[in-house]
């Protein structure tokens, strides 16, 4: 291991001084690595230890640009080492053997290389690697835009939500860095170094969080605890630390949703109350009314809007009204139909807002107030066809309660997420008025503050939710894809129950996402998967998008929203397709 | 013998090193690797590959005299030693590399034992072979250095 110097600032002339750090523990190899990168004009440094290896790129933090290893090293297995580098420092690892066998290669990429080299390695193969960096130069500002513009938007929606973006990424989006340091916490834990290390970031990808929320949900909310839930959830690459960084986002999440259930109680009010986190009990009056409809319409606009959007937003469905009712959060009772297809259609401007998005747009922007756009949201969707959705409005209209934890719709309003969604939302063709986009997106700040907003869909209960900018539900209408806003966690007990009524079928579609977005919503409000996840706004606040406890609204969406709101958008969000018993990710 | 002769008699060795089988592309690619900076790279890197491979033979040995016997730490010694011979390009070292490990995958004792007298072999012969081949290029660089001398001296005088 011979260094030779370093760690100087890489010059301009990119792909030029790429500085690569090459780990092999046989000499030969390495002297002839070292000439062959020479001649490339990269910058190498050389180390025959994984070890080492280690401990110099902890050293050196941002010293290195790309580390290229070998799989059989004495030491330390390579693809140990490998987990390591993407863990703490996140950088491009290329992986060498002289064994091609396609299961090793598959197990390299399993393990997060970005190559895999075969033995002898020809010069011309060296000379490509900067690629690799530069891929990911280009993802990480994509994820920062997309952090920042979702930020933004929840800032402006949720006023009220700010106190809880503790985890805006503001400082975060600035400095380009694509994790958000709170989000990275746990990162920076695991590499025992906290500020240097790149973090490395564990995206909480749909499934995965389901995962989580369900181990969350075995344990028990009271008592669940990182060690608990690591163990059910039986992923092995992940660790305590990732897991306990997720619930604490988790938990302000569902927190978050509960504020904000208890905004919305203000108006609407019908019933809602009770949630109260985790408290399905409150739901019941939601149910109700939202069940009649809320069960196909939730359906469908789960199964079309959650991916929808082409995976980034997450189609927040408003499962209507009907959540709101129950819970007085406010499904995004957008008509479901509505949603997704405001969602798809505003898929694109979605999209563009970097996978976070929320599709909301769509429906937020009828949402709001618009309970006129329903019709229109309708339209827009197509697909989801659902147009029942709107009934739903009508019918619960009355019940947007706002208090309901979760459905509130808070989306709109406070849930960061709502950020995303709103963005997305906000594209939302025209339909909803840009106050339910707000809401919407408001909601989705929320949500994404929150980790799930329930984007209540309550558009339908426009009315219901009364734009306000606080409930998101205002949006509902518009926010019909965000169904978000049952996320709330906080309602999510609400919409539980509500969905309960609405549908087995439906419920189990959200019960999948939903009962994991409820959880998440609570508790994540700025869900981030580590890293990843943006702080502040986590998720479309209430969109519940593991859980969907409103079943109905969120089911759909709620996953994609999710993970769209999330993620620095390294979520690839499908666009959707769940079916309707998928929980809603199809992540 | 003249300047040309020794030239000639490289160009013929390293040709049939390849010829043979002896060598592969690798070996070429090291060759590219020479520049002013590493006049005698493919040479300094045969002489660092040979003396690390003599401890994958004395690993070897050891775990074949041990009882029970153990195929796969065989497996994975020649592994790495298969890896490290393809650094230089060795073609026909690997190829018995292969052989052995077959050998290891279906616990053929005897399989091994034959087949990796023929690495050792391959090993030494490769490795005589490229010190002469060496050795013509460096009297083939000392003769025209003399001989650019001499004639400079000649012409001066």
């Amino acid at each position: 291991m011979d260094s030779s110097g370093f760690s100087s600032p890489r010059t301009d002339c990119f792909p030029a001084g790429l500085r690569v750090l090459v780990v092999d523990d046989d000499p030969t190899w390495l002297k002839i690595l070292e000439k062959m990168l020479k001649k490339c004009n990269y910058e190498v440094t050389t180390c025959n230890l994984a070890r080492e290896a280690l401990d110099l790129l902890r050293e050196r933090k941002d010293g290195f640009d790309i580390v290229i290893s070998d799989v059989n090293m004495p030491d330390m297995d390579g693809f140990k080492l490998l987990e390591h580098v993407g863990l703490e420092m996140d950088l491009p690892v290329i992986m060498m053997s002289v064994d091609g066998e396609t299961s090793r290669v598959m197990k390299g990429v399993q393990h997060g290389a970005c190559d895999y080299l075969l033995k002898p390695i020809r010069m011309k193969e060296l000379r490509n690697i900067w690629q690799h960096v530069f891929r990911k130069r280009i993802h990480e500002v994509r994820d920062i835009e997309g952090h920042e513009s979702l930020e933004e938007l929840q800032m402006m929606r949720s006023g009220i939500e700010q106190s809880d973006d503790g985890y805006f990424f503001s400082g975060d989006l600035v400095s380009g860095k694509k994790r958000k340091d709170a989000d990275n916490k746990h990162d920076d834990r695991v590499c025992g170094d906290p500020s240097s290390v790149k973090k490395a970031r564990v995206v909480w990808t749909v499934d995965l969080h389901q995962k989580f929320v369900k181990a969350v949900n075995q344990i028990g909310f009271e008592k669940v605890g990182p060690k608990k839930i690591l163990d059910l959830m039986g992923v092995p690459w992940l660790t305590r630390e990732n897991v306990a960084s997720h619930l604490q986002k988790y938990r302000l999440y569902l927190s978050r949703l509960q504020k904000e259930n208890e905004l919305k109680a203000t108006f609407g009010g019908t019933k809602n109350s009770d949630i109260s986190s985790k408290d399905p009990t409150g739901n019941v009056c939601l149910q109700n009314s939202i069940a009649q409809n809320a069960t196909t319409v939730q359906q469908n606009i789960l199964a079309k809007e959650s991916y929808a959007v082409s995976g980034q937003n997450i189609l927040i469905h408003n499962d209507e009204p009907k959540i709101c009712e129950g819970n007085g959060k406010v499904i995004p009772s957008m008509p479901t139909t509505v949603s997704k297809k405001a969602l798809f259609g505003d898929t694109a401007d979605l999209a563009k807002s970097s996978t976070s998005r929320i599709s909301f747009n769509h429906s937020f922007g009828p949402l709001d107030s618009d309970v006129k756009s329903e019709p229109k949201i309708q339209a827009e969707y197509s697909w989801s066809a659902e147009v029942p959705s709107f009934q739903f409005k009508q019918e619960h209209t009355a019940h947007f309660h706002s208090d309901h934890g979760f459905d509130h719709l808070p989306l709109p309003m406070h849930h960061n997420q709502v950020d995303s969604l709103e963005r997305s939302l906000a594209h939302n063709p025209g339909t909803s008025s840009k106050e339910s986009d707000t809401r919407a997106q408001a909601g989705l700040n929320n949500r994404r503050n929150q980790g799930i907003k329930n984007v209540t869909q309550a558009e339908n209960t426009a009315a219901l939710f009364s734009v306000q900018p606080e409930s998101h539900l205002t949006d509902c209408h518009a926010i019909d894809p965000i169904q978000c806003s049952i996320w709330n966690s906080k309602n999510h007990c609400l919409q539980q129950n509500l969905f309960d009524d609405l549908q087995s079928s439906q419920r189990n579609l959200l019960a999948g996402t939903g009962s994991a977005l409820r959880l998440w919503g609570e508790e994540f409000n700025d869900y981030s998967s580590q890293g990843d996840f943006y702080p502040p706004n986590t998720f479309l606040g209430n969109i519940d998008p593991f859980g969907y406890s409103n079943h109905e609204l969120i089911a759909d969406v709620p996953p994609n929203l999710y993970e769209s709101l999330k993620f620095d958008s390294e979520y690839p969000t499908d666009p959707v397709e769940y079916p309707i018993d998928q929980g809603l990710y199809i992540a | 013998m003249e300047g040309h002769q020794l030239q000639h008699q490289a160009a013929c060795m390293r040709k049939a090193l390849f010829d043979q089988g002896y060598l592969d592309d690798q070996f070429l690619q090291l060759e590219d690797l020479e520049d002013e900076a590493n006049p005698n790279f493919v040479e300094e890197v045969v002489k660092l590959y040979y003396s690390d491979s003599a401890r994958f033979i004395r690993n070897i040995e050891l775990t074949l005299d041990k009882n029970p016997f153990d195929f796969e730490k065989l497996d994975d010694i020649m592994h790495q030693f298969k890896g490290s011979s393809s650094s230089i390009g060795a073609k026909k070292l690997k190829t018995e590399c292969t052989q052995f490990q077959e050998y290891c995958k279906i616990g053929n004792f005897e399989g091994c034992m034959r087949t990796f007298q023929e690495v050792k072999q391959e090993h030494a012969v490769l490795k005589k072979k490229l010190e002469s081949y060496f050795q013509v290029f460096l009297l083939v660089h000392v003769y025209n250095c003399v001989y650019v001398c001499v004639d400079v001296h000649f012409v001066t005088n």
